[in-house]
C-alpha cells in the first residue's frame, strides 16, 4: 500500500538551496506566528505606551499628554480585533538571530501600516475599526499554501532569511486571498426540515413547488423507454449534458435552455459518453472501438487502438482519456496530440469501475478481488492497491479535494476511505441493496444508486467526509439507475436509469462561485476559444501524475545529497565541512599557549557533551518505542482487518 | 421545509451589451483551482523557452570610426550621447536615438588612450599616445571657428588612463605613475607610485570620491586615498590586471578585470579574499563595467564576446557575440541601465540591450502584468532541470565552444592531480587551498 516513487518526474536537485528558494516554502517558527494573546498582546501595549510617553526635559513647558488619554473605542474590542489578525503577530518577522534580522524584509511595510493609535480625520471624527478588515484565521488557512507542521531545515543564514521572507509573503497573500472571499456573490443552498423533520421524506414534486421557477425548471425527466439504460455526463462548466443509451441513442444538449445539439443513433451498443475539454468533442466508448464526435453528430475519429471500452474518465488539465477495457487494459489517450500515452495491464480481468481523483488525476479502478487500485500513466505498476470489500468492488467516487474515497461492492457495503497517506475507512455502512452506481457533489455529498432508488448523503462540512447515518434525500426512479453525476456549479443531480433521464434537484450540492478564467457556465465563444488555447498551453504532461500533486514543488533531498555526496568525492574534501574551532589571540598578554588550549579544550568538550546528549535521547526513545505495550499476539491475518 | 436553490441570475454574469467587457467572475478556492503546482510549472516552462525565442539583443551597429575603438565614455547628463576614442587618435561623439555620428575631431596622433566626461557634461578629456591631455568642449565649434581643444597639457611620458573626480574638478591620469590633476593647472597637484611600472587603469570610487583604484603590470592593483600622498595598499594577483571598475551603489566593492580569463569582485576592506571570481571568459578579459543598479556588470573579452555576470554569482548569466564583432577592447553600461554598448577591433561599436528578450517602447498595463507574472514563475521554478538547461542554453561559436571544453579538461586535469596529492600525503600536509583563494599573491599595506 506504498506510494511508489515517480522517475519521470523532474525535480529540482543539485545544491540550489543556495539559489534562490521561493519555491520551497517550507514552516517555520508558524507556531509562533499564531496569535497568543496571553503572551504577545500584553507586551505589544506595554510597548505602546511607553512609546506614548515621552519624557519631559526641564526647560520644556508642562503639557499634559493628552495623546494617551485620547487613545479611544472600547479597549475590548480592539483587542479582539488584534487577535483576530491573524499572522501579523510582530514576532513571525524577527528572526531570533540577529545577523538574520539585518536583511531587508518585506514585513515591515504592514508593521508600519498598522499604528496602534486610530487616526485622527479632519473633522475631530475616529475611525472606529482602524486598520484593514479583521480576517478570520480558519478562512485564511483555507488559501495557506505552508506546510506548517515542517520545520524549516537547518540551512545557511541566507537561505533561511530568504524563506522567511517567502514565507510571510505566502502568508500575506493568504490573507488577501481570504479577504476577497468577501466579494464571492452567491450563497450555496439548502434544504432544513422543520424541527424534526427529515429532510429525506421530502418528495422532489415539494421542492419543485417551493423554489423559484428558474430553479424548479432544473428538475425534468426524459422518458426513453425505447434505448435502454443510460450513461449521462456534464461538461466541465455544467452547462452541457451528454447521454447514450444501451441501444445506440447518443445525444448532447444544453440542459439550461433545453436546446438540443445533436441526436444520433451509433446503431451499436454504447458503453459509455464523456465530454472531452470543452463541449464541442465527445468520446462515446462503443461496442468495439471507441468513438469521437463533435457537437453536431459528427463522427471524428474512430480510435481502433482502443477496443471493448467499458468505461471512460476525462483528465481535463491533462488533456487524457482514461479507458477501462473489457481486456484488462487502462489506456490512456492524449486527446491534444492523439497519441496514446500509456497502456497499462492492470492484470486484474475485465475493468468495469473507474473513476478519477479530481485532485490528483490518479485513476481508481475497482477489481472483482475487492480491491481498488490506484494507477498513474507513468508507473508501469500501482501505485496503491488499496483491499476495500470482501467481494468485488462495485462503483468508486473520488470528491473534488481529493481527501475522501467512497467505494460500494458486492458484501453491500459503503465504505468512505481516508486517501492522505493512510486509507484507512473512516465509516462503513451495510445498504440493503448495495450501491451500484457513487457520485460524490462540488461540495462533498454522496450520491448512491441503489437499483431504481437514489440516496443522497450529506456531511457537516464541505471538507467532511459526508455521514452514512442518515440520507440527506432519497428519490425513487422509473427505472434502475445506470449513471449519475452532479452537474457542476448547479443544485442537480443527473440520473440515467433504464427508462431515461432524470434531472433531480439536490439543493447545496454544488459550488456557489465559479471562477470565470477556469470554468465559466456563462462563457461566449469567444472566450472558451481563448479558454482553450490557455488551457493547451498549460497542459500538465502526462509523466507528472502522481499522489501528490504537489510534490514538484518540494526539493529533491534524495538527489541533493546523492550530488553532495558525488561533489566531496570528485573534490577529495567536503567544501562545505565545519573547520575545527581555532581560538583568536586576544590582546598582548592574555593569549599564552596554555590559554589557547584551554579555550580550544573548552569548545570540543562542549561539541562532545552535545554529541553525548542527542545519542542519550535517541538510546532513550528508542527504548520507548520498545516498551510500547503490545496488545494481543498478533496474528498474520491483521493486515486484513480493517 | 426551507429550501434555497443556486440560481443565478444571469444578468449577473453575462454583459449587456457587445460593447462591454465580458465579466469574469473571480474565486480563488484552491479546490476550484487544482494541479496549481504542475500548471504553473508549465508556465513557466512556456516562458522560459519563450524567453529564449524573444531573446534578440543587437539593436544596431555605429559605424565611422576609422580604426579599432580604444575607449567609450557616456555622457553623464544625456542618456543618447556617447563618446568614443579609437587607436587613430580620432574622437567621435554619436546619438544613440539617431544611431548617428554627431561630430568627429582628430585628438590625438596615434592612440586615443583614455576618455572620460566631465561630471557636469559640458567638457570631456582624452589622453593620448602623443603625451598630451587635452580637454574639449562637448558642444562643437561655431560656425567659422576652429575644431580646437580648451586646455592642452604637455606631459613628459604616455599616459595610458585618465578618470575624472565625480564632484570635483578634479582629474587623475595614470601612466608611469598616478597623476592628481586640478584642472586649472598645468601640473599635477600630486604624483603618486608603488614600484616602477606602467599603470593601465585608473578609476576615482563614484561613492566615497576620495578613493582611486589603479592597476598595473606588475600585477597588482593599487589603492589610493586622493587626501593622502602616499598609495593604501595594494593587492598582488597572478596575472595582470587590464581594468578595474567600482560598483556604483556599494562603496568597498570593485571588479577586476584580468588577464586569467577571470573577473575578481573584491571588497577592499579584506583584500586578501575575493569576495567572488567570475569566470567563463575563455580569454582575457579586456575591460568591465557595472550596470547603475549595481547588481550586475558586463564584462569585455579577447575571445570576441561580452558577458554579463550579476555580481554575487560565479558564472555569466548572458554572452553576447556576433560573428563579424572582433576583439572587444572596452565595454559601458548606459546610465538607464537597459543598453550595452562595446567597442571593438573591427571599429564598430554596438549596442546591446542589457535584458536579452525585453520588449522595447511602452508596455500596457496586460502586458507589464504578464511580463511580472512570468518573471516571478521564471523566478519560482528556476531551479527545475528542465527549465534550467533551457534558461542557461546559449549558442556559442565554434572558437569559444570549443577552447571552454578544451579549458574544461585542463581544470579538470588539474583538479584530479591536486586530489591525488591530497590523498597520498600526510593528513595536513597538503593544504587545501580555495579557487578564491589561489590567484591571490600577496596583500602589501
Amino acid at each position: 500500500m506504498r506510494a511508489r516513487g515517480l522517475p519521470g518526474v523532474p525535480k529540482p536537485t543539485v545544491g540550489q538551496l543556495r539559489g534562490v528558494c521561493t519555491w520551497i516554502v517550507v514552516g517555520v517558527g508558524w507556531m509562533e506566528t499564531a496569535p497568543k494573546p496571553g503572551r504577545d498582546v500584553p507586551p505589544k501595549n506595554v510597548k505602546f505606551q511607553s512609546k506614548k510617553k515621552k519624557p519631559r526635559r526641564y526647560w520644556e513647558e508642562e503639557t499634559t499628554p493628552t495623546a494617551a488619554a485620547a487613545s479611544p473605542g472600547p479597549p475590548g474590542n480592539k483587542k479582539r480585533n488584534r487577535e483576530l489578525r491573524p499572522q501579523r503577530s510582530k514576532k513571525a518577522y524577527i528572526p531570533k538571530k540577529s545577523r538574520i534580522s539585518k536583511k531587508p524584509q518585506l514585513p515591515k511595510k504592514p508593521r508600519e501600516r498598522r499604528n496602534p493609535e486610530p487616526e485622527r480625520s479632519l473633522s475631530g471624527a475616529q475611525d472606529p475599526f482602524p486598520g484593514p478588515a479583521p480576517v478570520p484565521l480558519e478562512l485564511a488557512q483555507k488559501f495557506c499554501r505552508i506546510d506548517k507542521s515542517k520545520k524549516l531545515p537547518h540551512s545557511k543564514s541566507k537561505t533561511r532569511s530568504r524563506l522567511e521572507v517567502a514565507e510571510a509573503e505566502e502568508e500575506e497573500i493568504s490573507v488577501k486571498a481570504a479577504r476577497s472571499e468577501l466579494l464571492l456573490a452567491e450563497e450555496p443552498g439548502f434544504l432544513e426540515g422543520e424541527d424534526g423533520e427529515d429532510t429525506a421524506k421530502i418528495r422532489q414534486a415539494d421542492i419543485v413547488e417551493a423554489v423559484d421557477i428558474a430553479s424548479a425548471a432544473k428538475h425534468f425527466d426524459l422518458n426513453l423507454r425505447q434505448f435502454g439504460p443510460y450513461r449521462l455526463n456534464y461538461s466541465r462548466t455544467g452547462r452541457h449534458l451528454a447521454f447514450g443509451g444501451r441501444r445506440g441513442h447518443v445525444a448532447a444538449l444544453d440542459w439550461v435552455t433545453k436546446k438540443l445539439m445533436c441526436e444520433i443513433n451509433v446503431m451499436e451498443a454504447v458503453r459509455d459518453i464523456r465530454f472531452l475539454h470543452s463541449e464541442a468533442l465527445l468520446a462515446v466508448a462503443q461496442n468495439r472501438w471507441l468513438h469521437i464526435y463533435d457537437n453536431q453528430g459528427i463522427e471524428l475519429h474512430c480510435i481502433r487502438r482502443c477496443d471493448r471500452i467499458t468505461r471512460l474518465e476525462f483528465l481535463p488539465f491533462h488533456f487524457l482519456l482514461a479507458t477501462a477495457s473489457e481486456t484488462g487494459f487502462l489506456t490512456y489517450l492524449d486527446v491534444s496530440v492523439g497519441k496514446i500515452v500509456a497502456a497499462l495491464n492492470a492484470r486484474a480481468g475485465r475493468l468495469d469501475v473507474m473513476t478519477q481523483n479530481p485532485y490528483n488525476a490518479v485513476i481508481h479502478l475497482g477489481h472483482s478481488n475487492g480491491t481498488v487500485s490506484l494507477w498513474s500513466p507513468a508507473v508501469k505498476e500501482p501505485l496503491a492497491k488499496i483491499l476495500c470489500h470482501r467481494g468485488g468492488v462495485r462503483a468508486v467516487a473520488v470528491d473534488s479535494t481529493g481527501t475522501h474515497m467512497a467505494t460500494s461492492g458486492l458484501d453491500h457495503q459503503l465504505k468512505i476511505f481516508d486517501l492522505r497517506g493512510t486509507f484507512q475507512p473512516l465509516s462503513a455502512r451495510t445498504l440493503p441493496q448495495g450501491a451500484g452506481h457513487l457520485a460524490f457533489s462540488q461540495r462533498g455529498l454522496l450520491a448512491a444508486g441503489m437499483s431504481d432508488v437514489v440516496n443522497i448523503w450529506a456531511g457537516p462540512g464541505k471538507a467532511s467526509p459526508p455521514s452514512l447515518e442518515q440520507p440527506y434525500l432519497t428519490h425513487r426512479l422509473s427505472g434502475h439507475v445506470h449513471g449519475l453525476q452532479f452537474c457542476p456549479f448547479e443544485d442537480v443531480l443527473g440520473v440515467g436509469h433504464s427508462g431515461g433521464i432524470t434531472s433531480m434537484l439536490v439543493p447545496g450540492a454544488a459550488e456557489p462561485n465559479f471562477d470565470g478564467l477556469e470554468s465559466n457556465p456563462y462563457r461566449s465563444r469567444k472566450q472558451r476559444q481563448e479558454w482553450e488555447v490557455k488551457a493547451l498551453l498549460e497542459k500538465v504532461p502526462a509523466e507528472l501524475i502522481c499522489l501528490d500533486p504537489r510534490a514538484l514543488a518540494e526539493v529533491d533531498v534524495i538527489s541533493l545529497e546523492q550530488e553532495k555526496k558525488e561533489r566531496i568525492e570528485r573534490l577529495g574534501y567536503d567544501p562545505e565541512a565545519k573547520a575545527p574551532f581555532q581560538p583568536k589571540p586576544k590582546q598582548k598578554g592574555r593569549s599564552s599557549t596554555a590559554s589557547l588550549v584551554k579555550r580550544k579544550r573548552k569548545v570540543m568538550d562542549e561539541e562532545h557533551r552535545e554529541k553525548v546528549r542527542q545519542s542519550l535521547e535517541q538510546q532513550a526513545q528508542k527504548q520507548e518505542k520498545k516498551a510500547m505495550p503490545l496488545g494481543p499476539r498478533p496474528s498474520a491475518l491483521d493486515r486484513f482487518v480493517r | 421545509m426551507k429550501v434555497k436553490m443556486l440560481s443565478r441570475n444571469p444578468d449577473n454574469y453575462v454583459r449587456e451589451t457587445k460593447l462591454d467587457l465580458q465579466r469574469v467572475p473571480r474565486n480563488y478556492d484552491p479546490t476550484l483551482h487544482p494541479f496549481e503546482v504542475p500548471r504553473e510549472y508549465m508556465r513557466a516552462l512556456n516562458a522560459t523557452k519563450l524567453e529564449r525565442v524573444f531573446a534578440k539583443p543587437f539593436l544596431a551597429s555605429l559605424d565611422g570610426h576609422r580604426d579599432g575603438v580604444n575607449c567609450l565614455a557616456k555622457h553623464p547628463k544625456s542618456l543618447a550621447t556617447v563618446l568614443s576614442g579609437a587607436c587613430d587618435g580620432e574622437v567621435r561623439i554619436w546619438n544613440l536615438t539617431k544611431r548617428k555620428c554627431i561630430r568627429a575631431l582628430q585628438a590625438h596622433e596615434g592612440f586615443v588612450r583614455g576618455i572620460c566626461t566631465r561630471f557636469c557634461g559640458t567638457s570631456f578629456f582624452t589622453v593620448g599616445d602623443d603625451k598630451t591631455v587635452k580637454q574639449w568642449k562637448m558642444d562643437g565649434p561655431g560656425f567659422g571657428e576652429e575644431e580646437e581643444p580648451l586646455h592642452t597639457i604637455l606631459g613628459k611620458t604616455v599616459y595610458t588612463g585618465i578618470d575624472h573626480h565625480w564632484k570635483e574638478a578634479v582629474f587623475a591620469t595614470c601612466g608611469q605613475q598616478v597623476d592628481i590633476w586640478d584642472e586649472q593647472r598645468t601640473n599635477p597637484i600630486c604624483s603618486m607610485t608603488w614600484g616602477f611600472d606602467s599603470i593601465s587603469s585608473v578609476k576615482f570610487n563614484p561613492i566615497e570620491t576620495f578613493l582611486l583604484g589603479s592597476c598595473a603590470s606588475d600585477r597588482n592593483i593599487v589603492l589610493y586615498d586622493m587626501r593622502q600622498a602616499t598609495p593604501l595598499k595594494k593587492v598582488i594577483l597572478d596575472m595582470r590586471t587590464n581594468t578595474i571598475c567600482w560598483n556604483p551603489m556599494e562603496a568597498f566593492i570593485f571588479t577586476a578585470a584580468n588577464e586569467d580569463y577571470n573577473l575578481y569582485t573584491f571588497d577592499m576592506r579584506a583584500l586578501d579574499t575575493p569576495v567572488m571570481v567570475h569566470m567563463d571568459h575563455v580569454s582575457a578579459v579586456l575591460d568591465v563595467d557595472y550596470s547603475p543598479t549595481g547588481k550586475e556588470f558586463v564584462s569585455a573579452s579577447f575571445d570576441k564576446s561580452i558577458r554579463i555576470f550579476p555580481v554575487d554569482k560565479g558564472r555569466s548569466r548572458e554572452v553576447y557575440h556576433t560573428k563579424r564583432m572582433q576583439h572587444v577592447i572596452c565595454v559601458k553600461w548606459t546610465s538607464d541601465s537597459k543598453y550595452i554598448m562595446c567597442g571593438s577591433d573591427e571599429m564598430n561599436i554596438r549596442l546591446w540591450k542589457a535584458n536579452a528578450s525585453e520588449k522595447l517602447g511602452v508596455l500596457t498595463s496586460r502586458e507589464k502584468a504578464a511580463k511580472d507574472y512570468n518573471q516571478k514563475l521564471k523566478e519560482k521554478f528556476q531551479h527545475h532541470p528542465h527549465i534550467k538547461r533551457i534558461a542557461r542554453h546559449r549558442h556559442l561559436p565554434k572558437s569559444i565552444y570549443s577552447q571552454i571544453q578544451e579549458q574544461r579538461i585542463m581544470r579538470e586535469a588539474r583538479r584530479r592531480k591536486e586530489v591525488n596529492r591530497l590523498k597520498h600525503s600526510k593528513p595536513g600536509s597538503v593544504p587545501i587551498v580555495s579557487e578564491k583563494k589561489k590567484h591571490i599573491v600577496a596583500v602589501v599595506k
